[in-house]
């Protein structure tokens, strides 16, 4: 009985990671939807979400929660800038090009923190208070702070579906990604949308950010680690739905917590392995149009 | 797919152009003149391990360049048979003593059989999955690297002997080590020269330029691709093998997603889609890292600016350009 309460726990750990998953798989799904550029820099925004969450607390002495509005607010105007002077010229080019040259931005900016901050990580505590959600059963542990991540996690993700399916903005936008010609051509400004919706991914990612900087340590690699497993995500997952993203994110995190259980060597592995039998099985993968 | 692919469009053309030797048009067969007298009179004038280090990462890059320039696909996990060679040549070299002849073959095995299943999963999707999926695949291979008992873990595989060539030439010395390496590069250079000019390769460019026409032509286009694939991956072995024995050390850096980064940056800074290209892009980018080596972290944040920057407004690289502006093939 002890033993299985302590693999529950390291189930439900997993299933925080699939929060992260989910909020970076969405935001990814959101930007190449509309944009058709893969992200890489996706991981470096996320990282930037964490920084600058720092930066706010230890320069500022602004705390947790601003953080988590403002944190996302300034790094997606850093999208904005990037989106206007270094994505929009690739519109009419192969995609493979929006890969490179994300990947050359993820390049720049990881190596200007690792310059600045170093490559050793920085702790960034959660404001007190979260005990209060720590969920204890004999020896069965979550921390309150990861209940309040998986709580967040879960309703940031539901909100962002509910704006893409429910409201008139998420209607333009998916008429913007079937038809954009044509949505031009009644009246609405599908590029401002385009930068906007670029903005929001990255909003999305440093928003996940802000809210890995206390369970992980805040450092300038903790992107490119996180950003990869994520790509594996979204190739299991198919980038055709948003929900779809969304799910597969919470049950590759559940996977990994019961490979963590069964056979903790291949925990990290284990996603790259579901990635190559659901390209065996169903190559457009779990949730995509082929 | 949006106009032209990845290979910008007017920077090939066909090979209508005479060919006076192996295949090779005029200035192609002047320009492989040019490169046999500089390898054969550099080594006198520059340290034979810099130049060891440039026809190591040029052969890696050429291998690379078989696959996005000539088949249209965008690995971008290529470290994974450049580090497992690495590996394996000198894991076999240090703790089974095999003679470096061997050794970088077997590095070529390896980096082959590697390719074989990757590419068999990663050709199931076309474009951008296509370079997310072997992007993962490598992070799979990295993680075995990193807990796997014979790679050494962080410390990597290190002193590993350079041993004796054909049990004659002892290649301790840099200088003996450069002519093999040389000849290793060029024995690489013209396979791949050998393959685009093939019947395999034009059906290669063919699938390249428009893969429904070449599969109703009659080409399985699939087995073509993965050939190519394993190709590919067979000689980022061989230049990983021989890279672990030039500087007698097998790290987890050459497994790493960086060094897929790193050999993409080499193809698009020299020119995607020209043989000369990756050699070149080579030789910029480790000029580079050895001139700006005591800056760090500076090194990445240049490389990502130049990725920035051809992308942008550079993509034929500088071969590419070079043979625009001469109205030839290079």
């Amino acid at each position: 009985m002890e033993d299985l309460l302590f693999d529950l726990q390291l189930v439900a750990l997993g299933i925080t990671n699939g929060a992260f998953y989910a909020l970076l798989s969405l935001g990814l799904a959101v930007i190449f939807g509309m944009l058709n550029v893969i992200n890489f820099a996706h991981g470096a925004q996320f990282m930037m979400g964490a920084f600058v969450a720092w930066m706010l607390l230890n320069w500022l002495g602004i705390g947790y929660w601003p953080s988590l509005i403002l944190s996302p607010l300034i790094v997606g105007l850093i999208g904005v800038v990037m989106e206007r002077l270094l994505i929009r010229p690739l519109y009419k080019l192969d995609h493979l090009y929006g890969l490179l040259l994300t990947f050359g931005c993820a390049l720049v900016i990881e190596g200007l923190f690792r310059n600045y901050f170093g490559a050793s990580g920085l702790r960034y505590s959660p404001p007190p208070g979260f005990d209060a959600l720590d969920l204890e059963y004999g020896d069965f542990f979550m921390p309150g702070y990861r209940v309040w991540v998986l709580l967040a996690g879960t309703a940031i993700c539901v909100a962002t579906w509910l704006v893409i399916e429910k409201t008139k903005i998420g209607a333009y936008l998916r008429a913007a990604v079937e038809r954009p010609q044509l949505v031009q051509a009644f009246g609405i400004n599908v590029p401002l949308m385009m930068t906007l919706t670029y903005a929001a991914g990255v909003a999305l990612a440093a928003l996940a950010g802000v809210l890995a900087a206390p369970v992980y340590s805040v450092h300038p690699g903790m992107g490119a680690n996180f950003i990869i497993t994520v790509f594996a995500v979204v190739v299991i997952g198919g980038m055709g739905s948003i929900l779809g993203s969304i799910v597969t994110g919470f049950l590759l995190g559940f996977v990994q917590g019961v490979t963590d259980v069964v056979y903790s060597e291949a925990s990290q592995t284990v996603v790259f392995v579901i990635m190559a039998i659901v390209l065996l099985t169903r190559p457009a993968g779990l949730f995509g149009r082929a | 797919m949006a106009e032209g692919g990845i290979i910008a469009s007017g920077a090939i053309r066909s090979d209508t152009q005479g060919t006076v030797l192996w295949g090779f048009t005029r200035p192609q067969a002047l320009a492989f003149g040019l490169l046999l007298a500089f390898m054969l009179v550099s080594p006198f004038f520059l340290y034979p391990v810099f130049l060891m280090k440039v026809l190591c990462f040029a052969l890696f890059a050429s291998a690379f360049n078989l696959l996005i320039g000539y088949v249209g696909l965008l690995s971008f996990g290529h470290a994974a048979y450049f580090g497992m060679g690495a590996y394996v040549s000198g894991y076999a070299a240090k703790a089974w003593g095999v003679p470096p002849e061997f050794c970088i073959i077997l590095g070529g095995l390896v980096g082959a059989a590697l390719g074989l299943p990757f590419g068999w999963l990663a050709i199931r999707r076309a474009g951008i999955y296509f370079a997310m999926i072997t992007l993962a695949l490598a992070q799979m291979v990295y993680f075995f690297c990193l807990q796997a008992p014979f790679t050494g873990g962080e410390d990597g595989i290190q002193a590993i002997p350079r041993g004796v060539l054909f049990g004659v030439f002892d290649l301790s010395a840099d200088i003996a080590m450069y002519w093999l390496v040389a000849a290793v590069f060029l024995a690489g250079f013209l396979l791949i020269h050998r393959i685009v000019h093939s019947p395999f390769g034009q059906v290669m460019k063919a699938i390249r330029d428009n893969e429904p026409r070449a599969t109703s032509l009659g080409y399985r286009t699939d087995d073509y691709k993965l050939m190519a694939f394993v190709l590919s991956a067979g000689l980022a072995g061989v230049a990983g093998g021989t890279k672990a024995l030039v500087f007698n050390i097998a790290t987890l850096t050459d497994v790493h997603w960086s060094m897929s980064g790193e050999v993409v940056l080499m193809s698009l800074v020299g020119g995607l889609g020209t043989i000369f290209g990756p050699l070149a892009g080579a030789a910029v980018i480790i000029t580079m890292q050895n001139y700006l080596a005591e800056y760090g972290s500076w090194v990445t944040v240049i490389q990502g600016i130049i990725f920035v920057a051809c992308v942008l407004a550079f993509r034929r690289g500088v071969v590419g350009e070079i043979a625009k502006a001469l109205k030839v093939k290079l």
